[in-house]
């Protein structure tokens, strides 16, 4: 049976078991098993999807429903949490959320899981205004409706600051052959809030996993949301990331992507911007080689005047390995004063290696400045010479560039051990030392 | 120490060097002086072992070795230091890692282990003190946003730290005002041995009061012209470079 006949036939068992006894969801589910029953996986003949194909990471005997799996200790996970700051902790395994590996709380603050806040009282006026209101009707996003279950609940109050950084981390642990996993975040903070977080999807094993996950972050008047996306899953694992952030008036929204690993990444991040004066940041850095595909399909949406929106991704290909990047900017006929950037910078470091590098830009408002550039090369070759004039070997010294080429993404890293932690994996990939300071 | 016999030199089928002779022995400064376009530029990336040029004929003999076949930094190795006209900015390296890097790939060519990090630290501080370089200088981006007298002053640094045999200073008072190019020049002195050579390329003659070369080529159009002692640059100050142009005809 295929995936699609065979998750839609599985819909009601989970609904069964899983559903709960929430009315209003149980309605958002139905409807989006429709429309998933309708519009199904994407396919090449999107123009979105043209250049990523689905079909090798689809044809997995996936199983969607993992018992509960307490046998991870910290040890085993420690490596892949930045745990040299406090932080909070949102760990799940194989999709269920684990609570001795995790640190919640409901001081002043909200960061606990999905499956409470869809089935709990205290929750619901949030969840109602928010909870599937952001993210557009895909197939994608309707068959993880469908099937929501759990996932990071995060509400940061009105002028309340998240004290530390929360991590969202999804293991999986191979227990079962195939995997789909479709964690489903919602993060809510409200006016002059702030809160930073840093998400990471972990296959322990080398089974087949494929995760498709939605994100919904609502950020109000003033809001700070930092987001911070760590891709370096190991290559039997894929990712759909669908991330998709509406803000209003001056609030200042930034994603940070770090695609490094993985069998297939795809990251649907789209912003919506629905006030005045909003800042919205994309970034990433992809380094990836072998025969691993990353995708970065972003849509900034300016509706109204006088918002900014900087988007800056920077690709290192070895192998066969290939990328995408699809950057769209709306500015309606209304976002007056837009300021729009777009750059995306390539290296090819092999004649196998391809990207397929697609600005769009629709601008519709007639007093805006919009920038895009997208360049496609190797290394500069004087600044080759440069290095090597001084000892430096040559695949040493192209290390080295493309360190220094990656880490300008870097910079706007707010948390330092995590823009540490980056720096040291990116390095690693890179065969260079950099950890060297005075 | 340095024997250059009959080198040709082109870039996309360009001849720029048409036959250059040189001798350089330890303890010598030579300063290669010359009009915009002679070739100066390329002869130092020639021997540094640039790969946009080609080597159509001579011989580059660096203590009784023939480089042509070897990488610019094999050559780094042997002992040649190349100071960059225009020294590139590279964003995201530290001057420090950059040092590290150059440092332990000299060490590894050599057969040693990485320089310990008390070592390093100590040498570092010792040559950026000589250069009058600041410590947090150090731990900035390798030339990105440097001032043209930073820029030079962070190549001659980098010379001290690594200690070559022969240095080659291309251009190094271009961009420089008097305090800046004093700083560097006294840096340059202060590294002269017995043992190690400078050969200096330099459009004018300001620099060669400050570092005095024991011999003066003046290279026009791909050939050496002229040479002689420290009194031909300031003959060259004050006639220019026309009046050589008949005699090589």
């Amino acid at each position: 049976m295929e995936l699609k006949d065979k998750l839609v036939s599985s819909f009601l068992a989970f609904e069964e078991e899983f559903g709960g006894e929430n009315d209003d969801l149980h309605n958002i589910r139905n409807q989006a098993i429709k429309d998933f029953d309708r519009i199904g996986f994407p396919g090449k003949k999107e123009e979105a999807w043209k250049y990523t194909s689905l079909n090798s990471v689809l044809k997995h005997d996936y199983s969607f429903f993992p018992k509960k799996d307490d046998s991870l200790e910290y040890r085993d996970i420690k490596d892949y949490l930045i745990d040299n700051i406090d932080t909070y902790d949102l760990v799940f395994v194989d999709g269920v959320y684990s609570s001795h590996l995790s640190q919640t709380t409901h001081d002043k603050i909200d960061v606990c899981l999905m499956s409470s806040a869809l089935n709990k009282s205290p929750y619901k006026a949030v969840v109602d205004k928010y909870f599937n209101k952001i993210a557009p009707k895909t197939g994608l996003n309707a068959l993880n409706t469908a099937f929501t279950r759990e996932g990071a609940y995060i509400h940061i109050q009105k002028n309340k600051m998240a004290d530390k950084p929360i991590q969202i981390i999804n293991f999986s642990t191979g227990k079962e052959s195939a995997m789909l996993l479709q964690p489903r975040n919602l993060i809510v903070v409200d006016e002059n809030a702030h809160v930073q977080i840093i998400e990471r999807h972990q296959s322990l094993t080398d089974s087949p996993v494929l995760t498709n996950a939605v994100t919904e972050i609502f950020a109000d008047k003033r809001a700070i949301v930092d987001y911070y996306k760590i891709q370096n899953d190991a290559t039997s694992a894929s990712l759909i990331d669908n991330t998709f952030i509406e803000q209003q008036s001056e609030s200042f929204c930034s994603v940070h992507t770090f695609s490094l690993g993985g069998k297939l990444t795809r990251n649907n991040l789209n912003f919506y911007q629905k006030g005045e004066h909003i800042d919205s940041t994309l970034k990433g850095v992809t380094l990836i080689e072998g025969k691993q595909h990353v995708d970065h399909n972003t849509l900034v949406h300016h509706i109204e005047p006088n918002c900014e929106s900087h988007q800056d991704y920077k690709g290192i290909f070895d192998g066969n390995s290939t990328g995408v990047f699809n950057g769209k900017v709306v500015v309606e006929k209304e976002a007056q004063k837009t300021n729009a950037y777009q750059s995306n910078n390539n290296v090819l470091l092999t004649d196998k290696a391809t990207i397929n590098s697609k600005p769009q830009l629709e601008i519709f408002a007639d007093d805006v400045k919009c920038s895009h550039g997208c360049t496609i090369g190797q290394l500069d070759e004087d600044a080759l010479f440069y290095l090597r004039s001084r000892g430096i070997p040559k695949r040493e010294a192209q290390g080295l560039m493309m360190y220094a080429f990656a880490n300008n993404v870097l910079e706007s890293v707010k948390i330092p051990e995590l823009k540490k932690r980056i720096n040291t994996l990116i390095a690693e990939k890179l065969d260079v030392e950099v950890g060297f300071s005075l | 120490m340095l024997k250059i016999k009959n080198l040709h030199a082109s870039i996309d089928d360009k001849e720029i060097l048409k036959g250059i002779n040189l001798e350089i022995n330890p303890g010598e400064v030579h300063a290669i002086m010359g009009p915009n376009g002679s070739g100066k530029s390329t002869l130092s990336s020639v021997i540094a072992g640039k790969e946009d040029f080609d080597m159509t004929q001579g011989e580059i003999i660096f203590e009784g070795e023939e480089l042509s076949e070897l990488d610019p930094d094999e050559r780094a190795h042997k002992g040649i230091f190349l100071s960059f006209q225009y020294p590139i900015e590279i964003p995201g390296v530290s001057v420090t890692n950059f040092m590290r890097a150059a440092i332990n790939a000299h060490r590894k060519a050599n057969g040693q282990d990485d320089m310990p990090a008390n070592e390093m630290l100590k040498l570092i501080k010792e040559k950026s003190e000589l250069l009058e370089i600041d410590r947090k200088f150090l731990s900035r981006s390798l030339n990105e946003g440097f001032s043209g007298g930073e820029k030079k002053r962070n190549e001659i640094f980098q010379m001290a730290v690594l200690d070559p045999k022969l240095s080659i200073l291309d251009e190094t008072d271009s961009g420089l005002d008097i305090d800046a190019l004093k700083v560097v020049a006294k840096g340059v002195n202060k590294l002269r041995t017995k043992d190690n050579a400078v050969l200096l390329i330099t459009h004018y003659q300001r620099l060669l009061n400050y570092i005095q070369p024991d011999f003066v080529h003046v290279l026009v159009d791909g050939k050496i012209v002229k040479s002689g002692g420290k009194e031909l640059a300031l003959e060259l100050e004050e006639k220019g470079y026309d009046w050589l142009k008949p005699e090589q005809v």
